[in-house]
């Protein structure tokens, strides 16, 4: 594979260069590889979002066409899930599940490889459809038929890009699944595992359930469109219906796969910066198992208004507020960690803190959501668009810079620009606050989400979150200059890097080696999982 | 490394199952929806069927009818009668009319659906318009009929029910 | 850092809330709660919207409040000592149960309203809303009467990109339609959705519900308009291009007032409506005809 000769180190045995990048099957690699797709999307998906933004910023249409606003909503939406947060977990994992199992690598390097390499192709083949005739998708990410199927040249485009990143996405967790399977160290056992790979472990599972789902109803579709099938076409004996059921069957699991690392990446800074272990280790795996197995039977509860039979709006109902008895668990077990401790505030701990506060602020709303009567009034409106913000900016966006932050020292060899980490904070923290608080109340007053103009009542309200979104956005400029300081230089990290550091991956060199556990660990440094 | 590939494999497996329990769920929907009337869709019986019903004549239940015409069809149709009040258990009868206003013969296909849901499956026909495609002449206008019996075991707070006919333009193939 | 900055950040949590909770309802500009509404069901629905967003401003006081006090006491440069306990199994029992029974709680009233709005016996009157790409159709079943109603010419001018009209020189810029739906006060009206091309959603936040408007399929929901007046709404369902340019006006009027409403339209709207494109629907007339079958006893 390498003609160069071997020198002295034990980098050598790679390819350089471009080959380097295209052929490696090594985990810090490919997780390097990951990390840096998904910043790079968070910035194209980032950059629609401003489009809507200022198209949003008053009443009238100033700057772009319904139909390209309707293409931005939808292309927004699939490039911060399947382009963001989705990439970036299996980012982290690739990086971190090895060095916390006690691993030299991935089980499957090829497979790890291929899965990456999958992403990029596939995102080629959605925002090439900005290109084509009749625009990009505007349907929605959700796909509803029939509307979807009235998307032009896109149409195909956006099955298959689906098809691409669902393949790509189960490769990375069967990846995962396998690592933590069969390659852990002796003496690392199941309940000792850190919470990140123990929320890995659940996501896992519920991307290899769901998203083959999901790649059914999107196949579906295409076979609507253009073999003459009719799963949803009522013409033909179906259910336009039945595609949403069939949807969210995939969509509530997908939201806690973007959600479940996020809980274990939380749970691993909250108690280094206490220096205090993890409050209720046990039950924060019960209760992401509790929420994994949840999240199978609430999927109605993105549709209650589509007209099911009164037992079924009751089962949905129940359902769905149950989950916020294991949500609140977690919160709870957060908060009693922080109690009788010995705080710092470096910026990983800040972001989680704004993570369990914002995030809880996101599952209040998600709660009066559930309630199915009140849900016939917030359904598709901007208190919706509210609700999955502050779960999903505030939450798993959170939780992702909040893990850079912890991790990136670790990564480097170096420490991050302290101070500059906090002016992130704080400035993201205030503008995203102004961005999406404002849109509760636009969503309450009767404002439709997905409209591109709006009545006058509501342009105050959009003011605000306009400028709020505008800052926001900026500030994740000086995240990006961050990260790039920190990897070419700056403060040497030691190996623990955090004081109050538990775990296997802090007992590695910083920058870790190539192979990251070549011989496994003393077992006698495993000190279990509780943090 | 085996073991790794026996993991896959089985982790594999059970996507290409998901995969397939996607599918699966078309037909359980079909049935859950025949048993709980959950998308409306009227079930069907068997002429012989009709003899079995006990009739129940201290019961009226008022059927009302309504039309849509899906867009890209350019046809009228409508119930001829609004409404009626029919005996639980006896086949009754009704027409609807349809024009297709366009120069070209046009096939359409009709969709029928029930409101309330729970009342769907105590709503059974026994000949449809709607079981067949419908054929109009450039202009023609054609009277179409449906039979139908209401179910005696219909939950007693049912007083009305809405029949409702979709006609779309029937798909190729 | 500074408590300062906590302060701060609390503040900009809470703050909003309490302003929501106190928020004026009726004001148009800076409308930040739910509307109560004007029917049985949405005066129900706004007390549990109430009541739910109540119990989550307190259990966020006691939990935050909890974080922000760890905050401030338990700093390492104020030089507090970790403690090393990690589990305590009857405050984590006590913690999963409570919120239980607050959930039961919510459930409980949830339920019974529920239970209301799924009631449509008894109606009075029937109304056909028919959702097409971009604009609703309305149908009383009862009577005959049958329309279309779309956004409204100055909206439609002004919306316009570069049309160089100010939208808040527009009245209820679009939240005006052509024609608007009448309708009676205090008489339960039964409402069947359904749609012609693609999904849309039939929302009148007024009556406290919203309900999907699918091809092919009916969907049954009711009112009873208890005070008179213009109600207006909008479609909630992504239905393409011009999704956020088919709002809706109900004008409740008294049932006196009603009947004259009709027998005027009955009489003067002999031209059907204009229909767009090849839709092609006209509004039928209606007529009891002898080829019907009439039970016999």
């Amino acid at each position: 594979m390498s003609e160069l000769t071997a020198n002295h180190d034990e980098h050598s045995h790679h390819p350089t260069g471009i080959k380097r990048w295209l052929t490696t099957t090594n985990h810090k690699d490919i997780g390097t590889m990951y990390l840096v797709f998904s910043l790079i999307m968070f910035f194209i998906g980032g950059a629609m979002a401003m489009i809507i933004r200022l198209e949003l910023f008053q009443p009238g249409l100033q700057f772009v066409d319904p139909q390209f606003y309707n293409s931005m909503v939808t292309m927004h939406a699939l490039i911060m899930i399947f382009g963001v947060v989705m990439p970036a977990w299996t980012g982290f994992a690739n990086w971190l599940v090895p060095m916390m199992i006690g691993a030299p690598d991935m089980a499957l390097p090829r497979l790890n490889n291929w899965s990456f390499w999958i992403l990029p192709f596939a995102f080629s083949l959605l925002l090439i459809t900005l290109f084509l005739p009749g625009g990009a998708p505007a349907g929605g990410w959700t796909m509803y038929p029939p509307l979807v199927l009235q998307t032009g040249a896109a149409f195909p485009f956006l099955i298959f890009a689906v098809h691409f990143l669902g393949a790509s996405s189960i490769g990375g967790a069967i990846n995962v699944l396998a690592t933590v399977f069969n390659m852990r160290a002796p003496g690392m056992t199941l309940l000792k595992l850190p919470l990140f790979v123990w929320t890995w472990i659940i996501t896992g599972f519920l991307l290899v359930a769901s998203l083959p789902v999901l790649a059914g109803a999107v196949t579906m579709l295409l076979t609507d469109k253009f073999f003459g099938t009719s799963f949803f076409s009522a013409a033909g004996g179906g259910d336009p219906v039945m595609f949403q059921h069939i949807f969210w069957f995939f969509g509530h699991p997908e939201v806690y796969i973007l959600i479940l690392p996020a809980f274990g990446v939380v749970s691993a800074i909250i108690p280094t910066f206490c220096r205090k272990p993890l409050f209720g280790y046990n039950s924060m795996v019960y209760a992401v198992a509790a929420i994994a197995f949840l999240s199978f039977i609430v999927w109605a509860h993105h549709m209650f208004t589509v007209g099911m039979p009164l037992a079924g709006e009751l089962f949905f109902m129940y359902t769905t507020v149950l989950i916020a008895v294991p949500t609140g668990v977690k919160v709870f077990n957060w908060v009693a960690t922080m109690w009788k401790s010995a705080m710092t505030f470096e910026t990983p701990m800040l972001f989680a803190i704004g993570f369990v506060i914002l995030f809880t602020i996101g599952g209040f709303s998600g709660l009066m959501l559930g309630v199915t009567p009140v849900d016939f009034q917030y359904h598709d409106t901007y208190f919706v668009v509210a609700h999955f913000h502050y779960v999903l900016v505030t939450g798993a966006v959170y939780s992702l810079m909040a893990a850079t932050y912890f991790w990136l020292p670790k990564w480097t060899g170096y420490m991050y620009d302290e101070a500059l980490g906090k002016w992130h904070f704080w400035l993201s923290t205030i503008s995203v606050n102004v961005l999406f608080f404002p849109q509760h109340f636009l969503g309450l007053a009767g404002m439709p989400r997905r409209i591109p103009d709006y009545s006058v009542q509501f342009a105050e309200f959009n003011v605000i979150s306009s400028v709020g979104g505008f800052v926001y956005g900026l500030s994740q400029l000086l995240f990006v200059y961050i990260i790039v300081k920190c990897v070419r230089g700056g403060q040497k990290a030691t190996d623990r890097v955090w004081e109050g550091a538990q775990g296997l991956e802090w007992t590695l060199a910083s920058p870790p080696p190539y192979h990251s556990f070549n011989t496994p660990p003393d077992p006698s440094t495993i000190d279990g999982g509780v943090r | 490394m085996n073991t790794n590939l026996k993991t896959a494999s089985r982790l594999l497996l059970m996507a290409l199952f998901m995969f397939g329990f996607g599918y699966l769920l078309v037909p359980i929907y079909d049935i859950l929806c025949e048993v709980t009337g959950l998308n409306g869709k009227t079930g069907v019986v068997q002429a012989e069927y009709t003899q079995s019903v006990q009739a129940d004549k201290t019961r009226r239940v008022k059927v009302q009818f309504v039309t849509s015409v899906s867009a890209g069809l350019p046809w009228t149709f409508r119930p001829v009668v609004r409404d009626i009040e029919v005996v639980p258990g006896v086949v009754t009868s009704v027409n609807f009319e349809a024009t297709n206003l366009a120069g070209t013969p046009i096939i359409g296909s009709a969709v029928p659906s029930v409101s309330p849901s729970v009342a769907s499956k105590y709503l059974n026909k026994t000949d449809c318009f709607c079981f067949v495609r419908q054929r109009l002449e450039a202009g023609e206008k054609k009277i179409m009929p449906v039979a139908f019996i209401v179910d005696g075991r219909i939950p007693k707070h049912v007083d009305l029910l809405t029949l409702s006919y979709t006609f779309f333009p029937a798909l190729k193939s | 850092m500074s408590y300062l900055r906590i302060l701060v950040l609390g503040g900009l949590i809470f703050l909003p809330v309490a302003a929501m909770a106190e928020g004026n309802v009726n004001s148009n500009t800076w409308g930040l709660n739910l509307t109560r509404g004007v029917t049985p069901f949405s005066k129900e629905v706004y007390d549990l919207h109430m009541i739910v967003l109540w119990i989550c401003v307190v259990i966020g006081v006691v939990v935050f409040g909890a974080m922000f006090y760890a905050m401030f006491a338990y700093r390492k440069s104020k030089g507090a000592q970790a403690e090393g306990w990690h589990e305590n199994h009857t405050v984590e029992a006590v913690w999963t149960i409570i919120p239980l029974l607050i959930l039961i709680g919510i459930a409980i009233p949830a339920t019974h309203t529920l239970i209301k709005m799924e009631d449509v016996s008894n109606a009075e009157m029937t109304i056909k809303v028919t959702g097409y790409q971009w604009m609703w159709q309305y149908d009383y079943v009862d009577s005959g009467i049958s329309f279309y109603s779309k956004l409204a010419d100055d909206s439609n001018f002004a919306r316009q990109r570069g049309s160089g009209i100010d939208p808040n020189s527009v009245e209820n810029y679009l939240l005006d339609v052509d024609t608007r739906l009448v309708v009676p006060t205090n008489t339960k009206i039964r409402f069947l959705t359904t749609a012609a091309d693609v999904i849309h959603a039939w929302w009148v936040p007024a009556l406290g519900w919203k309900r999907d408007a699918i091809p092919g399929f009916i969907n049954e929901s009711w009112a009873i308009i208890e005070e008179p007046g213009v109600y207006r709404g909008q479609c909630a369902e992504l239905c393409g291009k011009d999704h956020g340019f088919m709002p809706i006006v109900v004008e409740a009027i008294s049932p006196d007032d009603y009947k004259s409403w009709v027998a005027q339209k009955k009489q003067g709207d002999e031209t059907p409506v204009v229909s767009k494109g090849s839709s092609g629907e006209l509004p039928y007339i209606a007529s009891r005809s002898d080829q019907v079958e009439l039970p016999k006893e």
